[in-house]
């Protein structure tokens, strides 16, 4: 394990970077990363829609969500590889495809966070701002989204982790991230394949358990603030 | 764009989706029928108290999580017969081991996750409702058969369905190493009739349609049996 580490470290670490394109962990994370943050503009509004008024955006949100929810990553991933060409006009790089099937994907489990986050506040703080005269546009904005996004901050860590899981498939059509880096090392050493994929294995887990790790520390972090601001209410409200 | 559904009936594309379907719910059986025993393993294992034993299970449940179920499944099929004696090699090489190898690796993985969701549903009924039940004269069978299995029940049940769901949909990862399940055919369809709209749109309808069901199934339960109470 050690010589594989040794012999191909750089290749699961950052590709053939800096003499050919960045790859490996490194664009694990980057996809990761860009796919959550592009996907969160959209889980906002899906979040929003599903707690609305207007009975259709609330439909579409709904059906937004249950779909994506229900697709496996794999077939979204082909429906952006056939699509999106046809739709751009042009030939997509892989790495965007990629990125745009776990956009979609990623909206939908993140939507679902954020209504989470908006319905786990007491009912009492929308009533307050729209009292105090706000829109619900800007009550939305000055006084649920903020106090949501904080509640919110460890499941959005624990989501990342499962983006950063869920990336490993985009090999598949040519992505040159970690698992793509480690297919690689298989074929230059096919009789060391144990020690290929389990080395693959606990470069994923470092990542992941030390991500998930803050997720944890952050998750008690704010427990113990909330029981220190706010006394526990007769409703039973709780954050999900 | 237009569309030609005629090719369904093509040389063996239906038998190829239809074959691939059975393939996937039988991936889907065996893993979840596997992934419930061992998890049932590992919560009784768990509950022993001997501390290395203790950090092995701590290692599997943490392994699991946090390692893509991609990975998993190429460390069963390309790592793991290496190490295996020269006969077992020999008749994975022969035979058709991918779906075994699938089949473990997705167990292994569904069973982290049941196992934990099985055990925070059985520490959330405190000590006292058992004490209680045994009080008013239930034996300590009949407590737990009327008192503390239903209401561990109704908290375990929601988040088993939801990483049932999650298992479903892993079982397409298992084209990697080769599966023919519904995403391998997928492929193999596309590849031989171009007709990429047609048979994208026949296998995303198969997914969601077992999909929807296991939410409904959670949607439901989640209404006939909510928690007994909020802790």
């Amino acid at each position: 394990m050690i010589e594989i580490i040794r012999h191909h470290g750089t290749l699961l670490l950052v590709g053939s970077w800096p003499n050919g394109p960045l790859g490996g962990i490194a664009v694990t994370l980057l996809l990761a990363a860009l796919g959550m943050i592009l996907s969160f503009p959209i889980a906002i509004l899906i979040g929003l829609a599903r707690i609305g008024e207007w009975r259709w955006s609330r439909y579409a949100a709904t059906a937004w969500v249950y779909a994506f929810r229900g697709i496996p990553l794999v077939m979204i991933i082909f429906w952006a590889y056939f699509v999106l060409p046809r739709v751009t006009g042009v030939a997509v790089p892989a790495f965007a495809t990629a990125l745009s099937a776990i956009v979609v994907y990623e909206s939908a489990f993140l939507g679902e966070i954020v209504r989470a986050g908006l319905q786990g506040l007491p009912p009492g703080q929308l009533e307050a701002a729209r009292s105090i005269g706000l829109s619900y546009r800007l009550a939305m904005w000055h006084v649920m989204l903020p106090q949501a996004l904080a509640n919110m901050l460890p499941s959005l860590v624990n989501q990342f982790v499962s983006t950063i899981k869920a990336t490993s498939i985009v090999y598949i059509i040519g992505v040159q991230e970690v698992t793509f880096a480690a297919q690689q090392i298989n074929s230059f050493e096919p009789d060391k394949a144990l020690q290929t994929f389990v080395v693959l294995a606990c470069f994923y887990f470092t990542v992941c358990y030390l991500i998930s790790a803050l997720a944890q520390y952050l998750e008690r972090r704010l427990r113990s603030r909330r029981q220190w601001r706010t006394p526990p209410t007769p409703t039973g409200q709780e954050a999900t | 764009m237009v569309f030609d559904w005629t090719f369904l009936t093509g040389a063996g594309v239906a038998t190829k989706l239809f074959s691939g379907v059975v393939t996937t719910l039988q991936l889907f059986a065996a893993a979840w029928i596997g992934g419930l025993a061992v998890a049932l393993v590992i919560v009784a294992l768990r509950a022993i108290s001997f501390a290395p034993l203790g950090w092995f299970m701590r290692l599997f449940v943490e392994y699991h999580r946090n390692v893509p179920t991609v990975v998993q499944i190429m460390v069963w099929y390309f790592g793991v017969p290496e190490i295996l004696p020269a006969p077992v090699q020999l008749w994975v090489n022969r035979s058709q081991s991918e779906f075994v190898f699938a089949a473990v690796a997705l167990s292994l993985n569904v069973s982290a996750y049941y196992s934990e969701d099985i055990r925070s549903g059985l520490r959330a009924i405190p000590h006292t409702q058992i004490e209680a039940a045994r009080a008013i004269g239930l034996s300590a069978f009949a407590a737990m058969r009327y008192v503390s299995i239903p209401q561990a029940l109704r908290i375990a049940v929601p988040p088993l369905l939801n990483r049932t769901l999650i298992l479903f949909k892993d079982t397409s990862l298992a084209m990697v190493i080769g599966v023919a399940d519904l995403t391998y055919q997928v492929k193999a369809i596309e590849n031989l009739t171009f007709r990429s709209f047609e048979v994208f749109a026949v296998a995303t309808f198969v997914y969601l349609t077992f999909s929807l069901a296991i939410m409904g199934a959670g949607a439901w339960f989640g209404k006939r049996f909510p928690p007994g109470f909020k802790s």
